[in-house]
């Protein structure tokens, strides 16, 4: 396979219940893909392995040499405390980690950058405001002007969009078409399909398992989807047996 | 009865008052820090079971060499990272969570210390353990307890940035840095040492006291991680020194007082702190009107 990132047969399994299971594929440089799929199909979890955040079972991610500071990674907002007492600015200026590492110092070109990259998501002179006051969307966009600043080859999205109002929505995914054009990797969760067929490319349709990776009006097709939440039907059957051996 | 009298006289007067003073000062400047993190992740009530878990360390120290310091310093501090790992590792084997492990270890380990210290000493023994003595901090606890808040201050600056993000999003740090388990652990450690630290002055039920209530009060004040660190630190000192002088003149035991101090600027803060009060919540007009 030769992608930026090749999937090779992974599993990845909570308290040995697979969550990803035997997928395989790659994904191509440059390439901007969806990963869709019912609630509890294993999209983050694939996200995470991909990262580096947690183990596969069997298989592996092979990442070609991609180290941390090639891959940008955002988490779902939920994982994220809200209410700490952090400013914008402070957010946004995580993303010159690999610059200023633990002691490093910011120097005002970075926090021209900074300041840059607050303008690019539309929260100009926000720097100062504690996140806490902010609404879903304007954090969204916070993490964003961070993702802009990690300048990374690969950027991965949990959710970009989940409780995010329209219009921030439409912004962030002006921001995903410009990586896309300047040739950067954007893998990302997503929900809505109809969003997905009209900006997305590639989609990885997974239950568990494996249904569908390639173009998108190809693997979005009425039958694989159905297929998909057959499966994920077969999850929460299982469940209310409650026979404890599902996998 | 003048302010000198008042406030300043008993520690210029009496030695051991002005040892107690700067072993509050000592264990203010790193119980803030320390009591601030805890509280920004979540982690209040784990100081809590950490200062139990320190007991039975400091129980076998005391049968080892009686009423030896070093011997009940190093007794706890094994005991405590013990535990903290142990519950730890539970909390990753098996499917209980790590709330609940530490809970049982610490229960466990506070029930081992009380036997262990009744059996063999006597009710003063167990006494003094439990709820410690500032007013006999001799010149030895003293380089203890401040060598264990210039360690931690000293460690807290270097691993300062990860640790704050680590608190706020674990996964960026984990993906562009890596490494959030060992600041974690690191994390730990200094929060055993702080507790041993505490534990001298104030014995192991109150220890964390003194880490805990102005940390949270500082909550209700400051907006910034650095400024909540100083704020808590400020107000353990003061909650110490208005506790000794609360002590010194109603001949009330000192580490309560001190404790009920710094209880009573949490209570303070709750009603009327500038961010997430009572008073904000209620009578948010009185902000808002420009």
């Amino acid at each position: 396979m030769g992608g930026i990132i090749d999937v090779i047969d992974l599993t990845v399994a909570y308290d040995r219940q697979p969550a990803v299971h035997h997928v395989s594929g790659s994904f191509a440089r440059g390439s901007l893909t969806a990963v869709v799929g019912p609630n509890g199909a294993g999209k983050s979890t694939l996200i995470k392995t991909i990262v580096g955040l947690m183990n596969p079972s069997t298989g592996r991610v092979e990442r070609h040499g991609l180290g941390r500071r090639a891959i940008a990674y955002l988490p779902q907002q939920a994982e994220i405390d809200r209410s700490f007492p952090i400013n914008v600015a402070d957010t946004v200026a995580l993303g010159l980690w690999n610059e200023i590492g633990l002691w490093g110092s910011i120097k005002p070109k970075g926090w021209k950058r900074i300041a840059d990259a607050l303008a690019h998501v539309g929260l100009e002179g926000f720097g100062h405001h504690p996140i806490a006051a902010l609404s879903a969307g304007q954090f969204q966009r916070v993490l964003f002007a961070r993702l802009l600043l990690q300048d990374s080859a690969v950027i991965l999205l949990d959710e970009p969009f989940a409780a995010i109002d329209e219009r921030t929505t439409a912004d962030l995914l002006a921001i995903i078409h410009h990586w896309h054009e300047e040739g950067r990797t954007v893998i990302a969760v997503l929900h809505d399909m109809e969003q997905v067929r009209q900006h997305f490319p590639q989609t990885l349709l997974m239950a568990r398992e494996l249904i569908g990776w390639g173009a998108t009006s190809q693997v979005l097709t009425d039958e694989a989807l159905r297929r998909a939440r057959a499966i994920a039907q077969g999850w929460t059957n299982n469940h209310n047996h409650a026979t404890g051996h599902a996998a | 009865m003048s302010i000198y009298a008042t406030l300043i006289a008993p520690f210029a007067d009496y030695g051991f008052m002005r040892r107690a003073l700067v072993a509050c000062l000592a264990l203010a400047l790193g119980s803030g820090p320390i009591g601030t993190f805890l509280v920004l992740r979540r982690m209040s009530l784990m100081g809590d079971a950490m200062s139990h878990a320190i007991l039975p360390g400091a129980a076998i120290g005391f049968l080892v060499a009686g009423l030896s310091l070093w011997a009940m310093s190093a007794g706890g501090l094994i005991v405590g990272l013990a535990v903290a790992l142990l519950a730890g590792l539970v909390s990753r084997a098996t499917s209980l969570r790590e709330d609940a492990s530490l809970a049982g270890f610490y229960l466990i380990s506070l029930a081992l210390g009380v036997l262990i210290v009744s059996t063999r000493g006597s009710n003063v023994d167990l006494l003094h353990v439990l709820f410690g003595s500032i007013l006999s901090v001799d010149d030895q606890a003293l380089m203890l307890v401040a060598a264990i808040s210039t360690l931690s201050l000293v460690v807290l600056a270097i691993i300062y940035r990860p640790l704050v993000v680590e608190c706020f999003d674990p996964g960026f740090l984990r993906a562009a840095a890596g490494g959030g388990s060992l600041y974690h652990i690191i994390f730990l450690v200094l929060v055993v040492l702080n507790l041993v630290a505490g534990f001298q002055a104030l014995g192991t039920l109150m220890a964390v006291g003194l880490m805990m209530l102005p940390a949270a009060a500082a909550r209700f004040w400051a907006s910034a991680v650095w400024s909540l660190a100083a704020l808590s630190s400020l107000i353990a000192f003061v909650s110490g020194w208005v506790g000794l002088l609360v002590s010194y003149n109603f001949n009330l035991p000192s580490g309560p007082a001190i404790i009920l101090t710094a209880g009573a600027f949490y209570s303070f803060s709750i009603i009327l702190g500038r961010h997430g009060s009572l008073r904000n919540r209620y009578f948010p007009g009185a902000h808002f009107h420009n």
